[in-house]
């Protein structure tokens, strides 16, 4: 059994969009899967080491699902995408969702290629050092040589 | 049914049960058994996936209310 592969593209930065690489890569691993993910724009701020400033914002998301309705001019306040956040958070922990380090990890340890877009990483300007080091760098010709000879390849 | 090592995956969501699984099975030789236990519902999907992508046999699925238990076989 020759084993699959599968790339993806990461190109979100909030919460919500951090997930679906992270629990695809993870469980492919798990599948002895072979996997990229390759991260552009947003899609940056999921290699950051510190991951506690990824955030949901409820501002122009009408599908997200609210305690109580909310006007979208309560919703642009100050504070209320921290809160909306957190309420996400506990939500995710009571509910036995892994925190998002912890999908990342997996990953890492099951040698998940997880590749800095450097054109990117040059327009935000971005440091290196505000990576994990377990990132590489590199452009599209990059992802293509891998995305080119893969059974999944997807666009989050 | 005997088993060689028991991994809990109670109150874990997807995909941690099946992550769980991989890490506890890696840890078995061949042809040993692991038990998994878990609450989520959609863990009997994802177990039979796992086990027809990875060629580790799936000996037993069975439900008891909300407890879902598998038996896997090392491959």
């Amino acid at each position: 059994m020759t084993a699959k592969k599968m790339a993806l593209i990461a190109t979100k930065g909030t919460l919500d969009w951090a997930y679906p690489p992270y629990i695809l890569a993870s469980t492919a691993a798990s599948l002895g899967w072979e996997v990229q993910i390759f991260f552009t724009f947003y899609g940056l701020q999921l290699l950051r080491k510190d991951l506690s400033s990824i955030k949901i914002s409820p501002l122009a998301n009408p599908a997200m699902p609210m305690p109580v309705p909310m006007p979208v001019l309560v919703q642009a306040l100050p504070g209320m995408e921290s809160m909306a956040t957190m309420m996400m958070k506990n939500k995710m922990k009571s509910k036995g969702v892994a925190a998002l380090e912890d999908l990342r990890n997996v990953c890492i340890e099951a040698d998940v290629k997880l590749i800095a877009c450097q054109m990117t990483v040059d327009l935000f300007e971005f440091d290196k050092s505000e990576f994990i080091p377990q990132a590489e760098f590199g452009g599209a010709a990059t992802f293509l040589g891998f995305a080119g000879d893969t059974d999944v390849c997807l666009y989050i | 049914m005997n088993f060689d090592k028991e991994l809990d995956a109670r109150g874990l969501a997807c995909p941690l049960p099946i992550v769980k699984t991989r890490k506890a099975l890696n840890e078995l030789a061949s042809g040993q058994v692991l038990k998994v236990t878990a609450t989520d519902s959609g863990s009997t999907a994802d177990m039979k996936a796992f086990s027809e992508q990875t060629g580790n046999e799936l000996l037993s699925s069975t439900q008891e209310g909300n407890l879902y238990v598998f038996y896997l076989k090392r491959r």
